[in-house]
């Protein structure tokens, strides 16, 4: 029976990280391994299309990787005997080669790899490609279309990443305990980012990009279920949740941004906030809380507000205070200026403003000037708050953002 | 990051590298076949293209009926696009220092229309503008 690619897609993508950690456990190549992997993905949609699926799908995987890894390891032996270096060989081709054991569904497994593909020897780029084709299970085409580069220029960019693996030596287990929490941020730095770039798009080829939310989502689920103790996890996959649920009121008809305060709260995801809401609270009685948590909190204050009036600022601004002390960074001394404003009147937020004027990080954002006019919309100033809004207009690199600030400046 | 990198010429420049010696144009090409090899391979290229002369160019706008009329070169301009790469990376430090290596293309020292000569052209930088925000 015939398999749709509707069915095999999701599938695959599953069963791609689990493909290459068995892989991994026989061969030290992850280069290869990956390579391999992608190759019987490639296979496996269409012989599956074609023939329905087989009976142990990730078995088959990984007959086929494996296949495809020892024909790459029987031309890299030849070519090594080529050039006569021989060092290792044995080695090389035992673990390569090796028998046709269990496939193997240890969770640990997919953790390590994520591990690996978020290692912070490798700039943020390349971690973002790599993770989401070796772990997310996407080809370098669908990749290249979610970014709009060339479809070669991600696959240098993997090429790249498992050279710097390759290089640094990083080898294929957990981390020891003590590194394991900055790595586990670098995990969750990547996933975060690549959450970002599918959910601040608001136009164009916002098709694919927001499908780079959805997998950021479905990769933060993964983590969670690995590591459902940790609250930064839990954290962060509430704050996705719940800044994702606005998505579908966040934008107009014709592209144009819609701000939280003015968007249509029937149009949120209530499903999506419920949980985000559960995981939010959960990851707070873990203890010890980080920025993750704490953003997730703010967003969660947010999301309960059926009307914008209702929301709760003074919490807000409270959770900001906490964050302040984890983060110097800018944005968030920003966002709680306007809690500031928003508990106090906009002339303490101004104040508050004033220290981060000479902040060399906001010099080039638009960011500071758009809060600046806002608040100072709000103090009557209409003149000067038109102003700046113009000169964030001319500040900022997204058009949505550009034509919002402008339609602003208009009054 | 998408950032262009804009190589403008004074309007003689194309004009100029016509009469190019053979090697200095041998020299051109094989530094910029090999930058834009390296770019590809670094993964941070997205585009990269060199446009003909502007002598060859027409300024075009709809006639009342909604078809094209076309003009000669526009000539007011001194300066023509030359050529340009998009490149994708992490931030502006490595687009400038992408463009301080396209500036050093082997070339010979360009004359300008007031006389002046530049061994280097400038390259212009600028942010390419997207459909997303700054992360919030």
């Amino acid at each position: 029976m015939k398999a749709s690619l509707e069915q095999i897609e999701p599938l695959l993508r599953d069963l791609a990280p689990r493909a290459l950690a068995t892989l991994m456990r026989r061969c030290d190549d992850f280069a290869a391994a990956e390579d391999a992997v992608q190759e019987a993905l490639i296979a496996a949609s269409a012989q599956w299309t074609r023939e329905g699926l087989p009976d142990a799908p990730c078995a088959w995987l990984v007959r086929v990787a494996q296949r495809r890894l020892t024909d790459h390891v029987r031309s890299e032996i030849a070519r090594r005997r080529r050039e006569a270096t021989v060092a290792a060989e044995g080695s090389f081709a035992a673990t390569a080669c090796a028998g046709e054991e269990e496939v193997g569904r240890d969770p640990d497994e997919a953790l390590v790899l994520l591990f690996m593909c978020c290692h912070p020897a490798l700039s943020t780029t390349s971690a973002i490609a790599l993770t989401l084709r070796a772990v997310g299970g996407l080809t370098t085409a669908e990749i290249a279309r979610a970014f709009l580069v060339p479809e070669s220029t991600i696959g240098q960019r993997i090429s790249r990443a498992k050279q710097s693996i390759k290089a640094s030596g990083i080898p294929f287990r957990m981390p020891d305990a003590g590194a394991r929490s900055e790595r586990l941020s670098s995990v969750l730095h990547v996933l975060y980012l690549i959450f970002n770039e599918g959910y601040t798009t608001s136009s164009g080829s916002a098709l694919h990009r927001t499908d780079l939310s959805n997998e950021a989502i479905r990769l933060a689920r993964q983590v969670q279920a690995l590591l459902p103790q940790n609250g930064e996890v839990a954290g962060l996959l509430a704050l996705m949740l719940l800044t994702d649920a606005r998505r579908a009121a966040r934008t107009g008809p014709h592209g144009e941004l819609i701000p939280l305060d003015e968007q249509d709260r029937n149009r949120w995801d209530r499903e999506a906030i419920a949980e985000g809401l559960a995981l939010a609270s959960h990851a707070l009685s873990l203890g010890s809380v980080g920025e993750y948590q704490l953003l997730a909190a703010i967003a969660a204050v947010h999301d309960e507000a059926t009307r914008v009036e209702d929301t709760d600022w003074p919490q807000i601004r409270a959770l900001y205070d906490m964050l302040l002390r984890l983060t110097d960074n800018p944005m968030v001394a920003l966002n709680h200026a306007i809690a500031t404003a928003m508990v106090e009147g906009p002339a303490a937020g101004l104040a508050l403003i004033e220290t981060l004027r000479d902040d060399e990080r906001l010099r080039h954002s638009h960011r500071l000037d758009a809060v600046r006019a806002h608040l100072l919309e709000r103090s009557g100033e209409r003149e000067m708050a038109a102003a700046l809004y113009r000169q964030a207009a001319s500040k900022t690199t997204s058009i949505p953002e550009r034509n919002y600030l402008l339609m602003k400046a208009e009054g | 990051m998408k950032y262009m990198l804009i190589m403008n010429t004074p309007r003689d420049g194309y004009a100029q590298y016509m009469k190019w010696p053979r090697k200095l144009l041998e020299a051109n090409a094989v530094f910029m076949q090999a930058f834009t090899k390296k770019l590809k391979e670094a993964g941070e290229l997205v585009a990269a293209e060199g446009l003909g002369s502007p002598d060859q160019a027409k300024l075009v706008r709809a006639g009342q009926d909604g078809k094209p009329i076309t003009d000669g070169v526009f000539p007011e301009s001194k300066e023509f696009l030359a050529g340009y790469w998009i490149v994708d990376v992490e931030g502006e430090e490595r687009a400038l220092r992408i463009a301080a290596e396209a500036s050093t293309a082997p070339g010979q020292s360009v004359t300008r229309s007031d006389g002046s000569t530049i061994d280097h052209l400038w390259i212009e930088v600028r942010q390419v503008m997207g459909s997303h925000e700054d992360v919030e």
